[in-house]
């Protein structure tokens, strides 16, 4: 079923010069494998390509059920040169919960809603 | 075993230092360490010791630290800051000024030899390029345009302000964690290549540097956030950190917030780039090997952090004058509130060209449908909004431009489409900046690094 990342992970976002970085956390391991599947390069470059005009970066950690997302020149050139509301890039986590992936039913998250 | 605990102070310039109180108190701290610099506020002060040369340091220093001296002092807590900025002598003679009017005492500590923006020639005929660290551009493109440049200084200069016995440490650009590692490093006696241990350091020195979000404030959530409790009274974070390395993070009981390995794996990652590599001056960390054992209560415990040998390199960030932003901002009501916008965004635009102004850099943005979402806004919702603002924002190099930009907004109000309501004057030209991120080898910055303590 198509599930919005939203449902079943939590996320933070931040800026580093021109690169918006995001953490994406599973609540849960069967989740995380879910993710770390679903939550593509490729995915992701079509999910940001308004504002992510570099290449995507995806660091997997087991031990924290999280992937670390890097977002390469997606600050119009960093933060007190942007000309976006959102200069720091901090709605860029809200923008990727917004991503829907194909998830199992039966993810604990849904499961108990 | 020997411990020491270590509370969040300040995350940025303009942060609140009222949650820091309850961390003294009862939290049973033995320093703060507190962040007072991102990555541009150096540039805010740059601008503030151009109009006053005595000026260039985080000013809020002064009164937090006029506020919470004489109970820090009566449980002998010290102060770690950065606040310095780009004049950390003229942040202690501020303080020291306020501290002799209220006859307080403290040995005060001051950290400099970050700043390398009057040694720009110096380190090039040294060999070092200092070549943009991304895109390896070359620095004479922006080099008459520079404001400001520094290096990220690592905990060894503070260990050595409190071995000479300061209470508070008031330094330039640091790296964030190295207000938490220097302590740890005074305290603990750990060697300067037990890269394991100083890698825990690190981690707890980046879960503190941003106050209270590693303790539940801005816990990037869809309803999970609203289940943290009492932000009014959020407390910020603690760290009790082991001789062996292993630190316990919590808060000050009784206050609001939560720390839990969901809101210290947010922290954790936080403007992070490789997780398995991150620099910093003293040690690179490795966190795929961190365990979080989260007890409950506000009590979690980190062990495991991987570290590799310091790097031969500091980094350096420098700031450059990089054009100026004009905004105009003007609301509407229901009904037709986007399409009004957009209307009004096309007379603008309109405008701007018939004065020959540049049209090709005009960014816009619609408050309460896409100035945050962007492209992943619901297109749903864009024509039944009950309200909508047009953002509007250009970059010029001409800052009359940018001043005119703003001044085209008014004259909507009579002429253009209906129910325009919320303008509240016209906003002046911002000043944009470059981020010149680069490395220098760093024997060419630490023999520069002096600390001095003076006692008021």
């Amino acid at each position: 079923m198509k599930v919005g990342l939203w449902r079943i992970a939590h996320a933070r976002s931040g800026d580093k010069a021109d690169r918006a970085d995001i953490g994406l956390f599973a609540y849960d391991a069967p989740t995380y494998d879910v993710l770390k599947r679903e939550v593509t390069r490729e995915r992701l470059a079509a999910h940001f390509s308004d504002i992510c005009k570099g290449p995507v970066e995806i660091y997997p950690l087991d031990n924290l059920l999280a992937l670390k997302i890097v977002l390469n020149a997606a600050l119009q050139g960093g933060a007190a040169r942007s000309l976006r509301m959102d200069n720091l890039g901090k709605a860029v986590a809200a923008q990727l919960l917004r991503m829907e992936i194909e998830a199992p039913s039966d993810l604990p998250r849904l499961a108990r809603a | 075993m020997k411990s020491v605990r270590i509370g969040a102070g300040l995350g940025f310039y303009g942060d609140s230092w009222r949650p820091i109180r309850a961390s003294i108190e009862s939290g049973g701290v033995n320093y703060i360490a507190s962040d007072h610099l991102a990555e541009l506020t150096l540039a805010i002060l740059q601008k503030d010791r151009q109009k006053d040369p005595a000026a260039g340091y985080a000013r809020d220093c002064v009164p937090m630290l006029t506020e919470l001296r004489p109970l820090a002092a009566a449980r002998g807590v010290k102060f770690v800051m950065n606040a310095g900025g780009l004049n950390p002598h003229g942040a202690r003679e501020a303080v020291s000024r306020a501290f002799r009017e209220k006859g307080y005492r403290a040995k005060i500590a001051v950290v400099t030899g970050d700043s390398i923006s009057e040694r720009i020639d110096e380190l090039q005929s040294e060999g070092e390029a200092l070549a943009h660290m991304d895109t390896g551009a070359d620095m004479a493109g922006v080099r008459e345009k520079l404001l400001f440049a520094n290096a990220y200084l690592g905990a060894a200069p503070i260990a050595e302000a409190l071995a000479k016995g300061a209470d508070i440490v008031i330094t330039g650009r640091v790296a964030d964690a190295a207000l938490s590692l220097g302590p740890l490093m005074h305290e603990l006696g750990w060697r300067w290549d037990d890269w394991d241990r100083l890698a825990q350091g690190l981690t707890v020195g980046h879960l503190l540097e941003c106050s209270g979000q590693a303790s539940g404030g801005n816990f990037g959530s869809a309803g999970e956030w609203a289940k943290v409790q009492n932000f009014l009274h959020l407390g910020y974070p603690i760290a009790e950190v082991s001789e062996d390395g292993a630190a316990l993070l919590t808060k000050a009981p009784g206050t609001g917030g939560k720390v839990s390995f969901d809101t210290l794996r947010q922290q954790l990652l936080y403007e992070v780039h490789d997780p398995h590599a991150y620099y910093s001056p003293d040690v690179v960390l490795d966190m795929g090997t961190l365990d979080f054992d989260d007890r409950g209560n506000d009590e979690v415990r980190i062990t495991g952090a991987g570290g590799a040998k310091r790097p031969d390199t500091l980094k350096v960030v420098a700031g450059y004058h990089d054009g100026w932003m004009g905004t105009g901002q003007i609301g509407f009501s229901w009904p037709d509130a986007y399409l009004k916008c957009e209307t009004s965004a096309n007379i603008i635009k309109g405008l701007a060209a018939e004065r020959g102004w540049p049209t090709n850099d005009i960014h816009v943005e619609y408050i309460g449908y896409n100035s945050l979402l962007g492209a992943n806004a619901d297109p749903a919702q864009r024509d039944n909004l009950n309200e909508c603002f047009l953002r509007m924002t250009m970059r010029t190099t001409d800052k009359r431009i940018a001043e005119g930009f703003g001044r085209l907004f008014p004259w909507l109000g009579l002429s253009g489409p209906p129910y325009a309501g919320g303008f509240h004057g016209i906003q002046r030209a911002k000043e944009l900046l470059g981020l010149w991120p680069t490395l220098v080898r760093r024997d060419l910055i630490e023999p520069r690094v002096a600390v001095d303590v003076e006692a008021v």
